[in-house]
């Protein structure tokens, strides 16, 4: 489809060339500041829309594709396109991003600039992860998006922002840098970056294992899978609401994403080895992060514990290894930023008020600030998991996928949702319900612009929960081809091999 | 016929309309757009059910919800005979609900709130007994939980009925985990899960087994059983009944609509439309008849003490429910359904008229504050009379005919039927025991409350009393659409219903059909009598008696212990865990002293490490003759 502009380029640029450009502005200026990147997000939505109208969803082949060569003489490319795989958290980003900007708008009262700048910065670098079809191209964007992160918990976060910062920039980094390693590895092996060539080779069976696990670091601190999972509560709790929402709505994204795009199609032999030890992980992520929930005295910390709980789910779905697992995986990972973010903008607008994440300084907001309950309820129903909304969609399928897969996997994922119900419920009540806190009553109603920012998530929750087609529609193609490439995309001399391999 | 999508979709408009305008533009007008769909939903679900008796049925969908792989479902109706019956039922008594609710709610901050909860309510009821698949009875089914969480917490300023909602929706996650599975379970084996395929294809696997988690099992067994546990916790059977009797903090019409009339008996209607999965498992039956005969009995014994007007309803009804699984579960399913369908009318005229009693009472619901208030309010008291009549089994009342059904299928069953029948006949006795207990200690004898409540008891008004009246027509004749042969009558609901719940043939004797009902109803006279005797003749009996049998009157007044059963072997351990092992010290000692520790680990490495260039001649020398020595003993190992 020829739409008259590089589509992908231009959503990655715009952001980051317009971030930059706020420099531009003096100081004092602040309101021109908020409007600019205002606008900013918005036209990079409104640019990315022929993404969701005009992307065929009868084919498995990269899309909107851009390929010039950057550094000829190392191979290395300037190579974006997306399938059905990324597209949509390309479409995620560019949203989440318009939300961020809104939300932020009279919370962040310092270095107001520094911090829009940050924010659309991650927004390009995000949307070039999700692009990328070269590998260095990708490590770039990849360590781009974990600056401008670590400033924006580091300098706007709460009182423990820096061990919160640190913690995190630590944790990603030791994974990181183990990818790099991995991708120098395969790089020397196979004298290529290109990530769409690397998917369709077979690398012997040991290489793959070792690289599988060096990806694996870097994923699943991402993710984050149990037991590297502790930076998360740090960081989301210390993070202003903008930060905590870009990196549970698409930051922890980025780990399952590369288990998707890289360690199943460059290493389809060593993910099946390893799938009982991925099931094992997830399950114990579901219903540990769930329990964890339980014993959780700050708002923020139990929404990002249960995001733990979560994303054991997409990680569950994801190495079920079959259609509706991996599906039912990628449709949660959009539920989850959709959800979660929410209810971290719901988490930041009463915090603004009260300047408060303790649970027990609320209840009785129901009566004070009813249509708050009515979208916070919304979204607690959606996280819960409850038919008609998002959440069922995605943690049915991937419970049908990872009972197929291994009927105890499905079995004890199924008690995630027993435990889901209990801690947001009781979180629920302890918010809302019971006698009016008298710390609250005087709590300002909610405005018009965190409404119409709740209600854009909430159309989305119901849209996906009625009529998911229009959003799983964008992924059979390339799941189908994916799951293809893992169970029989290999030469006859590997088959022999996962045999051996089968008992590991 | 495609009239009938309007149905669940204009309860669901009412339910948008109440949303979104209900607190600012309706307010006190709620209850007119809701009351009018809910009209509108039995005027053509009778259009309906006289289509269906000219032989018009319908399966059709009408989109596709989920696709992924060889997994797809959609949202379909069927319109069979059962669905009918049910959407006459629901629809029936949720407009008078709807009615009796614009006097009962009142001038209720949260009227609009209310009204669009009742909407919602009945749009997933409806689309839980329409559906034709089992995604989309998981649905409703999850729906009208939610409702139900809603309006049990709906006064949710109250700490008790705020707990009531979260412990309805938890202990019903419980039973739904297996239910869900059994669906994930429904898909593997048939490879979809329309209800009609399933059907017709479950005969073949009848003696097929599964090996899960290293046992083996038959494979329609186990997927009956988990089905089941949806229903057990939906229908509040033992052990899963717990939530039931909390969610009486919920406003009255809630109670009678929901936790009575329709949502609980959810159940029973899975139980009948799965009933040719559940017939191929004789294990499973039994599982189910017994589950429900042991059920009725214990609720019943638990009802005979308590004095909370609302929950010795609360208890009644998980007791009939219990009626109606012991019926599914010896395969008389017409017969559970017949139950259904006639409980639905004089249950929740029970709850409506305590309802009444409540209004009248300033809210009060012990029965102990009450006494003698026939006097002030006759028409509530005419027509709990009857409704209590009709649930003891008086015969002629439609609590009569379904009550008999059931126990005469059982009887006629044999097996494990016949120990049903037995928990269902001393049941019968109870029942009639604790509804007449109910209605002596409320409506006769003196007032034994307070002087202020004296002086505002009054009748309920006529939006009020009207819909007690049509209620009280049903728990009257209701029934007459069943009337057995042996009395004269066709059976015509059975006969009805026989196209989908089948039809079982009774291997009893008339004799034995006389007998039964004969016993039926000598005991539930002796359950009236003994309670005129206890509370009317000689109220001391009952004190003395409660003395008499200490243990057992605390055992059933504290309701077996169950409860605190729970909260000691799983909330509490579940918390503990949460915050000792977990938190403390997995997360808190291990993963984060880890985290923690690397770094400082570093660090100490990096002390030791400098320490060898300090320059210090000796160190250096050390380390070179240690060097020296390790050289020297590889090349030595490596060379010999």
């Amino acid at each position: 489809m020829d739409i008259g502009y590089p589509l992908l380029s231009t959503v990655i640029f715009l952001p980051i060339l317009g971030g930059l450009s706020l420099l531009l502005i003096g100081k004092g200026q602040e309101g021109l500041v908020k409007w600019a990147s205002l606008l900013i997000s918005l036209t990079t939505f409104v640019l990315a829309l022929p993404l969701f109208t005009g992307f065929d969803r009868t084919t498995h082949r990269m899309q909107f594709v851009e390929r010039k060569p950057w550094i000829p003489d190392w191979g290395i490319e300037y190579y974006i396109g997306v399938d059905g795989i990324s597209v949509l958290f390309v479409l995620l980003s560019v949203l989440i991003t318009i939300l961020c900007v809104l939300i932020s708008w009279d919370s962040i009262k310092t270095k107001v600039k520094e911090f829009y700048i940050s924010v659309l910065l991650i927004e390009g670098a995000m949307i070039g992860v999700f692009c990328s079809l070269d590998f260095f191209l990708f490590y770039v964007f990849w360590e781009a998006m974990l600056i401008p992160m670590y400033l924006i918990i580091g300098v706007w976060g709460g009182p423990r922002r820096l061990y919160a910062a640190i913690k995190f920039f630590l944790y990603t980094l030791v994974g990181s840098v183990l990818m790099l390693v991995g991708i120098i590895v395969l790089y020397l092996k196979t004298g290529t970056f290109n990530i769409l060539e690397l998917s369709a080779m077979s690398l012997p069976v040991s290489l793959q294992l070792w690289l599988f696990w060096a990806f694996f670091a870097a994923f699943a601190v991402k993710v984050p899978m149990f037991p590297v999972h502790t930076w998360l509560p740090d960081a989301h709790t210390e993070a202003p609401t903008a930060g905590s929402v870009i990196l549970a709505a698409i930051l922890i994204k980025m780990g399952a994403y590369g288990f998707l795009r890289f360690s199943l199609p460059l290493f389809p032999e060593a993910a099946l080895a390893m799938t009982p030890v991925m099931l094992g992980l997830s399950v114990v992520a579901i219903i540990y992060g769930g329990l964890v929930c339980f014993a959780q005295t700050d708002l923020k910390r139990l929404i990002a514990y249960s995001s733990v709980s979560h994303m054991g789910f997409v990680t569950l779905g994801i190495f079920a290894l079959n259609a509706q697992g991996v599906e039912g995986g990628i449709l949660q990972m959009i539920n989850h930023g959709i959800v979660t973010g929410a209810l971290f903008l719901c988490v930041g607008i009463v915090y603004e008020r009260t300047h408060s994440r303790e649970i027990a300084d609320y209840g009785g907001l129901a009566t004070v600030m009813p249509v708050y309950a009515g979208f916070f309820m919304l979204f607690t129903l959606a996280s819960i998991g409850l038919p008609g909304l998002n959440g069922f969609i995605g943690e049915f399928l991937i419970i049908l996928g990872g009972f197929k897969a291994k009927k105890l996997a499905g079995v004890l994922a199924a008690t995630g949702v027993i435990i889901g119900a209990g801690y947001m419920l009781w979180l629920y009540q302890r918010l809302f319900f019971n006698e009016l806190n008298e710390k609250i009553v005087r709590i300002e109603p909610m405005q018009l612009k965190e409404a119409l920012t709740l209600l854009c998530l909430a159309v989305l929750v119901l849209w996906i929960g009625v009529y998911p087609e229009t959003f799983l529609g964008f992924m059979h193609e390339s799941v189908g081809h994916l799951l293809k490439r893992v169970h029989y995309g290999l030469p006859d001399s590997m088959m022999a091999v996962r045999s051996v391999i089968g008992g590991y | 016929m495609q009239y009938y999508l309007l149905i669940p979709f204009l309860p669901l408009g009412a339910f948008f309309v109440n949303l979104l305008l209900g607190r600012r533009v309706v307010r006190g007008q709620a209850h007119w757009p809701s009351t009018l769909a809910v009209l509108g939903s039995l005027a053509v679900s009778v259009m309906v059910l006289l289509d269906v008796l000219e032989g018009r049925t319908l399966n059709e969908d009408l989109y596709r919800w989920i696709l992924s792989g060889d997994f797809q479902v959609s949202v379909g109706f069927l319109i069979d005979q059962l669905t009918a019956v049910m959407l006459i039922v629901v629809t029936s008594v949720s407009f008078l609900v709807h009615v009796y609710s614009i006097g009962y709610m009142h001038g209720d901050p949260g009227y609009y709130r209310f009204y669009a909860y009742l909407s919602l309510f009945t749009f997933s009821m409806l689309m839980l007994v329409m559906a034709n698949n089992f995604l989309q009875l998981y649905f409703g089914w999850e729906a009208v939980g939610l409702c139900s969480y809603l309006l049990i917490g709906f006064w949710y300023q109250k700490r008790s009925a705020s707990d009531a909602g979260k412990k309805a929706f938890i202990v019903n996650r419980f039973g739904d985990f297996g239910f869900g599975l059994g669906v994930i379970m429904v898909f593997l084996t048939f490879g979809t899960l329309y209800y009609l395929p399933v059907f017709d294809n479950a005969g073949d696997l009848a003696a097929r087994s599964i090996n899960i988690l290293g046992l083996e099992v038959n494979l329609i067994t186990l997927i009956a059983l988990l089905l089941f546990c949806g229903a057990v916790g939906k229908s509040a059977q033992i052990p899963l009944h717990v939530w039931l009797p909390d969610a009486m903090e919920g406003p009255t019409p809630v109670s009678a609509l929901i936790h009575a009339a329709t949502m609980v008996t959810a159940g029973v209607f899975m139980v009948a439309r799965l009933n040719p999965l559940f017939s191929l498992s004789p294990a499973a039956m039994d599982v189910v008849a017994l589950v429900g005969g042991v059920t009725a009995l214990f609720a019943a014994t638990i009802a005979l003490v308590q004095n909370d007007i609302k929950r010795v309803i609360a208890y009644s009804t998980i007791s009939q429910l219990g009626y109606m699984f012991m019926a599914c579960g010896v395969g008389a399913f017409a017969a559970g359904i017949f139950h259904l369908y006639t409980h639905a009318y004089f249950k929740a005229l029970l709850f409506l008229c305590a309802g009444s009693v409540m209004h009248a009472m300033g809210g009060e619901v012990d029965m102990q504050r009450m006494g003698g208030l026939r006097r002030y309010m006759p028409v509530t008291y005419v027509t709990m009379l009857i409704a209590s009549l009709s649930i003891s089994g008086l015969p002629g009342l439609a609590g009569f005919f379904s009550k008999d059904e059931i126990l005469f299928r059982a009887y006629s069953a044999g097996g494990v039927g016949v120990v049903v029948w037995v928990l269902g006949t001393v049941s019968a006795l109870l029942t009639a025991f604790y509804s007449f207990r109910l209605v002596f200690l409320t409506f006769h004898g003196g007032f034994r409350g307070t002087e202020e409540q004296r002086h505002h008891l009054h009748e309920s008004p006529k939006v009020m009393t009207v819909p007690l009246m049509l209620l009280c027509a049903g728990a009257i004749a209701a029934g007459w659409v069943g009337i057995p042969p042996l009395l004269g009558g066709g059976g015509q609901f059975s006969e009805f219903l026989a196209p989908v719940l089948g039809h079982p043939e009774a291997e009893a004797s008339h004799a034995e059909e006389w007998m039964t009902m004969g016993l039926s109803v000598l005991v539930a006279a002796g359950g009236v009598l003994l309670a005129l005797l206890f509370y009317l003749r000689n109220p001391e009996i009952p004190v003395r008696l409660a003395e008499r049998f200490r243990p057992l009157y605390s055992l059933l007044w504290n309701k077996y212990y169950v409860d605190e059963l729970y909260d000691a072997v799983v909330v509490r351990p579940t918390i503990f865990v949460a915050r000792n092992v977990i938190v403390g010290f997995t997360d808190g000692a291990l993963i984060e002293g880890v985290v923690n520790g690397l770094p400082g680990l570093v660090g100490w490495l990096g002390a030791r490490v400098r320490r060898i260039q300090d320059g210090l001649l000796q160190h250096y020398g050390a380390v070179m003759a240690l060097g020296l020595f390790l050289i020297f003993a590889i090349a030595l190992i490596t060379l010999s």
